[in-house]
């Protein structure tokens, strides 16, 4: 093995982490839990499409639980055909 | 009062019948009366994980049909006697049991032990959701590792929705306990952190077991890890856990083992 490959490879821990957490928003809300992250997703999907299009899966929310205060990423992908598109219009 | 706790997972092989038995003995060894049942039926295992398979002549589903009376039924543990075993059937199938059978067989125990342990069947089916049904409390075993998480997941959610106290609107105690945790892979990155399990899980942690080669050994050997072998890491971990759940406040660390100056030059690292 190469240093460049041992030093590239990356901690897997975090990307099971961002799997799970990715996985149980969707799962809690298909079976019926109620879910906060998945609830807040569908609202801010809407709202953003009335003016833009987005694609469903083009939307990333993510919250972290801290003692005090939580953290709430919100992640949009806009194409820019449609940005184009709202700024010409 | 009494107190039925449902030890599940979901996934299978992380731990819950090791866990029951531990758990269990150490109760019983801090005084308390215990009765730890296993609703494996037809796989049953919590009779090996305390040494008393040749010991079990009548089960639970000859309890739950009323062939014989529970005490008939009951093992006591050859070296603590108040750790007692109600055996799973290894000849019926789970659907020997009935809901109003278990109701009855649960309510009997509760009237002669402090704690009444339900070792649970892997899986979501009617054996696991029978082992919960009465609970008062679960006890969640989770590897820190994608698929039990997922799984540990998914059987919070039945605890919140199947059980006789969620269906009443009460809700279930609930607490997480990780088993096979690597403290030295978590910290290089190479295994979720405790804190990763609490977060995606949010839920309270009963404690946590290191991976050891002790629960091998202890398996082997038919007894539970407290009793194998009392000073190893895991059995210091299952000690605190069981005070956790007697209510009393144990500050939360990884026990790790105690190694001599020859083990830790020149010894192996457990794999």
């Amino acid at each position: 093995m190469s240093w460049s490959l041992l030093f590239k490879r990356r901690n897997s821990a975090p990307v099971a982490r961002e799997r799970l957490q990715i996985l149980l928003a969707h799962e809690r809300s298909a079976l019926g839990r109620s879910n906060l992250i998945s609830l807040l997703r569908e609202e801010i999907l809407s709202a953003i499409s009335r003016h833009v299009k987005v694609e469903p899966d083009k939307v990333q929310v993510k919250m972290d639980r801290g003692d005090a205060v939580s953290m709430l990423e919100i992640e949009v992908e806009i194409p820019n055909i449609a940005q184009d598109r709202a700024l010409a219009g | 009062m009494a107190n039925v706790v449902v030890v599940t997972s979901g996934k299978g092989g992380v731990g819950k019948t090791t866990s029951t038995a531990a758990l269990g003995a150490a109760l019983a060894q801090a005084g308390e009366n215990v009765a730890v049942v296993d609703f494996d039926v037809g796989l049953r295992n919590l009779d090996l994980m305390l040494g008393a398979e040749r010991r079990v002549v009548f089960d639970l589903i000859n309890v739950v049909q009323g062939v014989v009376r529970l005490q008939q039924a009951l093992i006591r543990d050859k070296r603590i006697d108040t750790l007692w075993l109600l055996p799973a059937s290894q000849t019926r199938d789970k659907d020997a049991l009935t809901d109003e059978g278990v109701a009855r067989v649960i309510a009997d125990l509760r009237t002669r032990f402090d704690w009444i342990l339900c070792d649970s069947p892997a899986g979501i089916e009617r054996g696991a959701t029978l082992a919960m049904r009465h609970a008062d409390g679960a006890i969640v075993v989770t590897n820190p590792e994608v698929s039990s998480v997922r799984d540990s997941d998914r059987i919070i959610g039945l605890l919140d929705a199947k059980t006789e106290k969620a269906e009443r609107g009460e809700r279930i105690a609930k607490h997480i306990l990780i088993t096979r945790f690597d403290p030295a892979r978590a910290n290089r990155g190479e295994m979720l952190s405790i804190a990763d399990v609490m977060e995606i899980l949010s839920l309270p942690l009963l404690g946590i077991i290191p991976e050891s080669e002790e629960v091998l050994r202890a398996s082997n050997l038919g007894a539970p890890v407290v009793l194998s072998n009392p000073g190893s890491a895991p059995s210091r971990a299952y000690a605190d856990a069981a005070r956790r759940l007697m209510g009393e406040n144990v500050d939360m660390t990884v026990p790790s083992e105690k190694r001599g100056l020859f083990t830790k030059l020149f010894g192996r690292r457990a794999a």
